[in-house]
């Protein structure tokens, strides 16, 4: 029995923040900035924009694709690092806002940038053990940099829902393998109560995030015997443009085969929402037939890796709802430092 | 507010649930009880279209302390096109767009926290149609 | 059914009492009311006050006005309708004497806004709307009042410049009122140029935020020879309900409440729109009069605009409107406001009106609002 994605949906937020604003306030150079990490931009959400609201709008633009009724969604998963309870999952709300209550099964996942994948990873696992007809995992995030710490460049907001489902008439995509590969790797961290993450500068680079990725991707080739000059497209975790074109080089990729789903120049690292969004860019513009390699990573650490097939419906469904791309350059805000430090928080009215 | 306040209206505030009359087939947002143009007392409930226009507007910007933080904003009063009018923010839009009969559409959005330790409320605001 | 008068008035400087409270204000305006009715002792009383909750903390203001006017086990009632509180209170206390059922009735208004901070008194303010379905999008009262002006200039061509020559004309007028909160001469430039509070309306089109009350006497007209000054017969009175939300009326360029009350007091009073002298209008927002005029029947629909600023509702003009200086600068303290405008054209219609006095005073109207016009009081008062 054929399991895949039958909707898909991104939704980002419209502000962008350029790195040219960030490194004047802090008096870093940007070009260097720009071309060490190749970004030129991050998206910055509104005062009204939170993991909950952009998941709902991801979620809606996922159903628009799928054609299902919302009340055959048997669970629904967010992935991210800023939920905006720590007890109260931001799933509840998605579903009560699509109407997939009250008989659906919910969990917020929790483990940094891949917590989107692991939604999506456990909602096809339920939906290919038969125990419900469609699943949705959702990445999303909001997240934070530390003031003149070097992820402030990039710590950006965006969110990418899937649902799973069986349904032969419906699939976008297979889902044909997976894989998990995972340690205890502290490259990356945020302790409860914090306001800013922590990291291990250089740490969370070799020993991390290649180490998990290429170790994921590995796995996946030579479990389902593949390699990759089989994939049309390749998309792993985005944090900055130049870590995934060094683990493609590693891996035997091309830069075409990363360049659709490497946003993170337009749209800076979305976190959770990282491979997802990429993987939503991808399918805007796939062909049927054409083979697509994932691989999130999250520090902690690990990567979890699919690998799709297009489908036809594809062609059918994508324009049902607003193109990845189209979110990407067209409609955008752009904000100077002082409005972006207010609207995440950094600043704030006095007696509010 | 009190959390049981806001949860009660999910229905509208998550789903735009509004009802038909079933008699004169005027549609309420919210619900009504009692229809005011026939008196009717059932209705048919259904989810509102996200989409509609801009029928007047403002840019409020001396706001009650509860929104503070968003000033200036737009708010205007929205002809939904399945027809009840709504008075939301207009939100991502520039003030020199607004005008009568701006398309729009119903993003879900925070609409209001108690501070840092209350639930947070959620509903939609009206964003210019862009495509 | 008893025709009833109006025969002792009371009201002191509005403005921001600092040393006040809410109980010295009320006292201190319903013992002058009393003393110029020449009464002791009331067998009534109706307190009007919109938020005493919000702003003073104070609820069951009726009870506590009742004994610290000194009047023992008097029955006494606290209305509350928005900003049209003290209208209802004058509407309720006119009804008691028309029953029969009283005699010398107390009709007061209080508010003490000044108390709280800007943002807490807008919050309190802003209760007056539907707070779930139009409070929850952030909107204040000067956004409603702003989108019926959008859609009044959409609609009819109204200006900016018209809107502002309302509040020119009222802080003219209020310039000749000595207890008026301000006493400031302003152009047409100064209100367009002062600071924006709902585009398109600047802090020169809003009413501001104030402390004050008002108090009036009402009795039986059979009894006004009792009394050492002349009573003013209350020959019309006009009480109707809109909807509370803003984006349910169909035209937002009209206040229907206020027509249907007018319509009801003309029709009570036996009176046309051309016989009324002069009137006391709810000038929450400059855009209100102008829409509020044409409500009346002073203008047709869309010609307020133009009126005003031809100086037709001047002191001078066909229909003077707000010769007190309107809320604009004789100040809003919500549930007095009502009141306040009886007192003007009581005193109007006594030639009591000092450098205010109008030369044809004999038909008096007084509009109050509450909300964005979901409550509408119409009251035509007239020489005895």
């Amino acid at each position: 029995m054929a399991v895949g994605i039958v909707g898909y949906g991104a939704h980002l937020p419209r502000r962008r923040i350029k790195v040219e604003e960030i490194a004047k306030v802090w008096g870093a150079d940007a070009p260097s900035y720009k071309k060490g990490l190749e970004l030129l931009q991050k998206s910055v959400p509104a005062l009204d924009e939170d993991t909950i609201t952009l998941s709902v709008e991801a979620a809606r633009n996922a159903l628009a694709r799928a054609e299902i009724d919302p009340k055959e969604i048997g669970a629904i998963y967010v992935g991210s690092e800023s939920h905006p309870y720590a007890v109260k999952p931001s799933g509840a709300t998605v579903a009560e806002a699509i109407g997939a209550v009250p008989d659906c099964h919910c969990a917020d996942f929790e483990f940094a940038c891949k917590a989107g994948s692991e939604g999506m990873f456990v909602a096809y696992g339920l939906v290919k053990a038969g125990l419900i007809k469609y699943g949705m995992g959702i990445g999303a995030d909001t997240s934070q940099g530390a003031p003149g710490d070097a992820l402030e460049y990039s710590a950006a907001a965006g969110a990418a829902a899937f649902i799973m489902g069986a349904d032969e008439r419906k699939i976008i995509a297979t889902v044909d393998e997976t894989f998990s590969f995972m340690t205890d790797t502290p490259d990356f961290w945020r302790r409860e109560h914090q306001f800013y993450p922590s990291h291990g500068g250089r740490f969370t680079g070799e020993p991390a995030y290649f180490r998990t990725v290429t170790g994921a991707v590995k796995g996946i080739l030579e479990k389902s015997g593949m390699k990759p000059t089989d994939f049309k497209y390749a998309v792993f975790h985005q944090p900055n443009g130049k870590f995934p074109k060094r683990a493609a080089k590693m891996l035997g990729f091309t830069f075409e085969q990363i360049d659709i789903g490497r946003v993170v120049p337009w749209l800076g690292n979305t976190y959770s929402g990282a491979s997802p969004i990429g993987l939503t860019a991808i399918l805007d513009v796939a062909n049927p037939g054409d083979r697509i390699l994932m691989c999130s990573y999250g520090s902690g650490a690990g990567s979890d890796a699919f690998i799709y097939t297009v489908r036809d419906r594809v062609r059918e469904v994508r324009d049902r709802a607003p193109r990845t791309r189209w979110q990407l350059d067209e409609n955008v805000m752009y904000v100077e430092y002082g409005e972006y430090a207010k609207l995440r928080r950094k600043i704030r009215m006095a007696g509010e | 507010m009190p959390p049981a306040r806001s949860w009660r209206a999910y229905p509208q505030t998550y789903r735009l649930e509004a009802a038909r009359c079933t008699k004169c087939g005027k549609a309420f947002y919210p619900p009504r009880l009692v229809c005011p143009e026939c008196h009717n007392r059932t209705f048919e409930t259904f989810a509102m279209k996200r989409t509609g226009k801009v029928v007047s507007h403002t840019v409020i910007r001396t706001p009650a302390s509860a929104f503070s933080a968003l000033q200036p904003f737009a708010v205007g009063i929205v002809e939904m096109d399945d027809g009840p009018r709504l008075t939301v923010q207009i939100a991502d839009v520039k003030f020199e767009e607004l005008k009568i009969g701006l398309p729009v559409r119903l993003e879900f959005r925070r609409i209001f926290s108690e501070g840092e330790s209350g639930v947070i409320q959620y509903g939609h605001k009206a964003v210019p149609i862009r495509q | 059914m008893r025709d009833v008068a109006v025969i002792g008035v009371g009201m002191q400087k509005w403005g921001e009492l600092w040393e006040k409270s809410t109980r010295d204000i009320f006292v201190e305006s319903a013992l002058l009311a009393m003393d110029d009715a020449g009464v002791d002792r009331l067998d009534a009383m109706y307190v009007g006050s919109m938020s005493p909750g919000i702003f003073a903390s104070q609820e069951h203001l009726e009870s506590l006005m009742a004994d610290y006017l000194g009047q023992k086990h008097i029955p006494a009632t606290r209305v509350e309708s928005a900003c049209a509180s003290g209208g209802l209170a004058f509407r309720l206390a006119w009804l008691a004497v028309s029953s029969g059922i009283s005699d010398v009735v107390l009709a007061g208004g209080v508010e003490k806004m000044t108390d709280v901070s800007g943002g807490q008194a807008t919050h309190a303010l802003a209760t007056a709307a539907d707070m779930k379905w139009e409070g929850m999008s952030g909107v204040t009262f000067p956004g409603l009042y702003a989108m019926m002006a959008v859609a009044h200039m959409a609609k009819y061509g109204t200006t900016r410049r018209q809107l502002a020559s309302v509040a020119v004309k009222n802080h003219d007028n209020g310039l000749l009122n000595p207890r008026a909160q301000f006493h400031l001469k302003i152009s047409i430039d100064d209100v367009i140029n002062s600071v924006k509070v709902a585009d398109p309306l600047n802090i020169l089109d809003c009413s501001p935020i104030t402390d004050g009350a008002a108090a009036v006497i009402l009795c039986p007209a059979d009894h006004v020879k009792k009394f050492k000054k002349p009573g003013v017969k209350v020959i019309g009175s006009g009480h109707a309900t809109d909807t509370i939300a803003l984006h349910d009326r169909a035209d937002l360029a009209a206040l229907k409440g206020v027509g249907e009350a007018a319509a009801r007091a003309y029709k009570m009073a036996g009176k046309k729109p051309e016989q009324i002298d002069f009137a006391e209008v709810h000038d929450c927002f400059t855009i209100a009069e102008v829409i509020v005029s044409e409500a009346l029947g002073f203008f047709p629909a869309g010609k307020g605009g133009p009126g005003a600023e031809a100086g037709e509702t001047a002191r001078g003009g066909r229909i003077p409107i707000n010769t007190s200086g309107g809320l604009k600068s004789k100040g809003h303290p919500v549930g007095a406001t009502g009141i306040a405008q009886i007192v003007e054209l009581t005193e109007q219609l006594r030639g009591e009106a000092g450098e205010r006095q109008l030369k044809k005073a004999r038909v008096g109207l007084a509009q109050n609002m509450g909300g964005s016009g979901g409550t509408a009081l119409v009251h035509i008062l007239e020489v005895m």
